[in-house]
């Protein structure tokens, strides 16, 4: 094995050690828009290891819905309802422990898991996921075709767009 | 190229990812924070599902849309629960979890 | 043949007024609620008078015979092809009879009472229930099958139940519409055996296949069976049981006078002249069944009755409240009609005894109905019901005591009135079939007479009491049911029943036999010309008859006693050992295994609830960590 590593492997590395560093500083931080931050840069750090993987559509959808949409909407809520620069007590100590107990012991277990099971590697040719592709799986039903779900996404959306505005909409006192 | 990288190593960090989001989820008073341990999660196990979808079938594209419509259902999720702490933040002037356990015995 | 369908209609209007009426009687006037009932029931009335006219003198006839009309009949339950349940209308001469004495009866008491319950609480109560039991009655009347019947009998008892029960918060009202249930309800279970055993037997309900003289229905059954009577006979024991409850017949008859707790409307209306009839149309029903499979079924018909009504006279004699008087007369009435039918047999001039029995049920229904709103006005003026408070009453109510005269002549068999006719022709059918049925009867019409009259002269003659207040004539909604039942009293004597009314439907050749005729009008104006001089003046007569035979006196007075002996047996007997041992179990066995349960549950649940702390990451914490235990139990301990 020699030690000279690819640009492939590079990247990986710099992608996976982003994740992991920042997904625990997230939620470690205890400055909330700090945490915020961390999170955008796990997000992106995410859609690289798509863009990676060949998936370029779901990597673009990842850095504007993710990183561009929810982490947006998570920062404006966060100047809603705390100041900027609050900084949280530490969590309790017991809680603390069992929180790193059982995640501690879950991230081995499946780790552990993960590592005794052998992958056999798909042998048939890789698609390309082009966009044209992915369109018509939207809209087409049968094999490979995904209609039903998009138009069930497509309620739920709506729904969960009323259900937004009624839940935050102020209740008129009297 | 992309054979150089073991698949392990994929899930390895998605499963890290996912315990860091299961601890913030359990830590976590403010709820805005364990809003963004979940969606920590969620995005591990899209990862998760990327990396089976390109390893073991890379001749379909389930893993793909599932993925995609995880994005598309935690956006909603997001907003909705984003809608549900203004509301909770309006009647108890704070976000803190421990503060919302109305729903007790 | 003529279309009968809209005979439906009859029963269908007074539950439809009973709808309207119930659901919104609170929100009209009280008057519109009366006057919506009465409309109702004069449409029905109309209606039954054009069938009964339809029936008689418009349909072609087989053979010479009334036959039985099946107008309108639907399935109701289905079991299976030969076990189902059907609702209709069946029309023959005994039904389309009693339409015309329901219909009439209440049409009447529905005007009666529109000036009798005046300002009462509960006025268009009243007339819902009024409309609901004319239903009731209609489709008893109308049944085309015994399972029908059994279902509008057991109505009218609900019906009637609510009726005496009119005034609730009267403690004694309450207690004697319970009583008149339970008693009836009892009898009733004897009812719904006989049907059981009946259609067991037969394979039908159907009456029209039931009364069939030559079918296969009439003659199964007929072997011996038990106690030396066939299946048959027993099942129509049974039947007559459900008839004897409703009709009040000894030993069942405990509740009929209690039952005067109700309006007096009801009472004439339901315990005069329609409900308590019901035995007897049930055994006229039947009555081909009886007379040719069972004839040992209607020699205890006969028996039973002719015993109530002697029971039922001696005890009349003695009352003093006045609706008591005419109860126990109703009793004594209804058990001549269970003689007539019970010394009957089919057809021809055997058949005699059923024509008079129906033609005493017809005649009975005018007159006691008459005397029982007689009585209501009386009460109405006087606000008692005691005939010692009466006397002289005659001066302050003319109308009132000239058709309650005619309808004491009436009952007291005067010749040329209705009941003179009737009685008589009960009495020749007694007279050659059973001589001691028949002087025991003609006892009976005795004592008839001289209880009517000792109740009349005590109200309206004997001394003049005081009143508080001058007793006044009823207003004209009373007076006029009064006089048209009046006229009904005198002429209904008239109709040629023979012709009518028989028992296979054949026209019957019956006339006045003098030889029994003679006896029975002297025996009668020997009891009027007793009561006239006992009571037409204050004397003290009475009082010594009443302590020369002080065992009998005493002994009537306090109706034989018959309900402390039903009392001692439930209170003493059935509660102390049946019931208290079964609530006892109840109580502590069942109820307590119950208890536990629930207790046990309870402080579980109670221990427990600090889980349920509300506290979200706790529960996903539990959740995680479960989530992997499971993971390490299945991989790694139970993995093969």
């Amino acid at each position: 094995m020699d030690y000279i590593l690819s640009g492939n492997q590079i990247m990986f590395i710099l992608f996976s050690a982003m994740i992991v560093i920042f997904s625990i500083l997230t939620v470690t931080s205890r400055r909330i828009l700090r945490a915020a931050v961390y999170l955008l840069l796990v997000l992106i750090s995410t859609s690289g290891l798509y863009f990676m993987l060949n998936y370029q559509f779901l990597a673009a959808v990842q850095l504007t819905l993710y990183a561009g949409g929810i982490v947006v909407l998570i920062i404006f809520s966060v100047l809603l309802t705390s100041h900027i620069d609050e900084k949280f007590e530490s969590p309790a100590l017991l809680k603390k422990v069992y929180g790193a107990i059982a995640s501690i012991l879950g991230a081995v277990l499946v780790i552990n898991t993960l590592l005794s099971y052998t992958f056999i590697p798909g042998i048939e040719p890789a698609k390309d996921v082009n966009m044209n592709l992915i369109g018509n799986s939207l809209i087409s039903w049968g094999e490979q075709g995904y209609a039903l779900p998009f138009e069930l996404i497509s309620i739920l959306l709506l729904a969960a767009m009323i259900a937004a505005i009624v839940v935050a909409k102020k209740v008129k006192t009297k | 190229m992309h054979t150089v990288i073991p698949i392990e190593y994929f899930l390895v960090t998605a499963t890290l990812m996912f315990f860091a989001g299961v601890y913030g989820f359990i830590t976590r008073k403010n709820l805005i924070t364990i809003l963004m341990s979940v969606e920590l999660m969620l995005n591990a196990v899209n990862i998760i599902f990327i990396a089976f979808n390109r390893y073991l079938y890379p001749g379909q594209l389930e893993g793909h849309f599932f993925a995609l419509f995880v994005i598309a259902v935690a956006a909603a999720e997001a907003a909705v629960a984003i809608a549900i702490i203004i509301n909770i933040y309006r009647n108890f002037q704070s976000i803190d979890v421990e503060e919302t356990d109305k729903m007790k015995y | 043949m003529t279309d009968f369908s809209y005979t439906i209609l009859i029963p269908l209007i007074p539950i439809f007024f009973f709808l309207i009426i119930g659901l919104t009687g609170h929100k009209m006037k009280p008057i519109i609620s009366g006057l919506i009932g009465t409309t109702g029931l004069s449409i029905a009335a109309i209606l039954s008078y054009f069938t009964a006219y339809q029936y008689f003198f418009n349909t072609e006839k087989i053979d010479g015979a009334y036959q039985k009309i099946l107008a309108f009949n639907t399935v109701w339950i289905n079991f299976t092809d030969k076990l189902h349940v059907d609702m209709g209308v069946l029309l023959d001469p005994i039904s389309v009879m009693m339409l015309i004495v329901v219909t009439t009866i209440s049409l009447m008491v529905h005007i009666y009472s529109l000036g009798y319950m005046k300002g009462e609480k509960g006025f268009a109560r009243f007339y819902a229930f009024l409309s609901l039991f004319s239903f009731s009655m209609l489709g008893l009347v109308l049944a085309t099958n015994i399972f029908q019947m059994y279902i509008f009998w057991e109505l009218v008892g609900v019906s009637s139940f609510l009726l005496i029960g009119f005034y609730y918060e009267k403690p004694s009202a309450v207690s004697a519409s319970k009583k008149a249930f339970i008693v009836t309800r009892f009898a009733d279970l004897g009812f719904l055996i006989g049907i059981l055993i009946l259609s067991f037997n037969t394979g039908t309900f159907d009456f029209i296949s039931l009364t069939d003289i030559h079918g296969t229905a009439i003659a199964s059954g007929s072997g011996i069976a038990f106690m030396g009577l066939s299946t048959m006979t027993w099942s129509l024991i049974f039947v007559f049981i459900g008839g004897a409850g409703k009709s009040a017949m000894f030993p069942l008859h405990i509740w009929l006078p209690d039952a005067m707790e109700g309006p007096t409307p009801v009472s004439a209306l339901i315990h005069a002249a329609t409900m308590v009839v019901a035995g007897v149309y049930l055994v006229a029903r039947l009555f081909p069944v009886y007379a040719i499979s069972a004839p040992d079924g209607l020699t205890v018909v006969a028996y039973v009755g002719s015993f109530s009504s002697l029971f039922a006279a001696v005890i009349a004699c003695t009352q003093y409240d006045i609706k008591r008087v005419l109860a126990f007369s109703t009793m004594s009435q209804i058990g001549y009609m269970m003689v007539g039918v019970g010394v009957s047999r089919y057809g021809g001039h055997e058949g005699l005894g059923f024509m008079a029995s129906m033609f005493h049920l017809f005649t009975h229904a005018m007159f006691k109905a008459l005397l029982f709103l007689g009585a209501g006005a009386i009460i109405h003026a006087v606000h008692s019901n005691v005939m010692t408070d009466m006397g002289g009453l005659r001066k302050y109510l003319p109308i009132t005591h000239i058709t309650f005269l005619i309808a004491c002549l009436t009952i007291a068999g005067v010749p040329f009135l209705s009941a003179f006719f009737s009685k008589d022709e009960i009495l020749t059918a007694a007279f050659h079939h059973n001589k001691l049925i028949f002087f025991v009867q003609l006892f009976v019409a005795g004592l008839t007479a001289f209880y009517m009259f000792r109740l009349y002269f005590r109200i309206f003659w004997n001394r003049d009491t005081h009143y508080h207040h001058t007793p006044h004539e009823a207003p004209l909604t009373m007076s006029i049911p009064l006089m048209f039942l009046a006229v009904a009293s005198i002429f209904a004597g008239y109709i040629p029943f023979s012709k009518l009314v028989t028992s296979d439907g054949l026209p019957l050749e019956a006339h006045i036999e003098w030889i029994v005729a003679i006896p029975s009008i002297i025996v009668g104006l020997l009891g009027i010309s007793i009561a006239f001089v006992m009571y037409k003046k204050e004397t003290t007569i009475p009082q010594k008859i009443g302590s020369s035979f002080k065992l009998l006196y005493v002994g009537a007075f306090n109706k034989f006693y018959f309900d402390e002996i039903y009392l001692f047996v439930t209170k003493k007997i059935i509660f102390n050992y049946i019931s208290r041992p079964v609530a006892w179990f109840d109580r502590h066995v069942v109820d307590a295994t119950m208890d536990g349960i629930a207790w046990i549950t309870n402080a579980v649940s109670f221990r427990i609830k600090g889980l349920q702390s509300g506290q979200v990451q706790q529960y996903a914490f539990v959740f995680v960590s479960s989530a992997i235990l499971l993971g390490i139990l299945f991989i790694y301990l139970f993995s093969i």
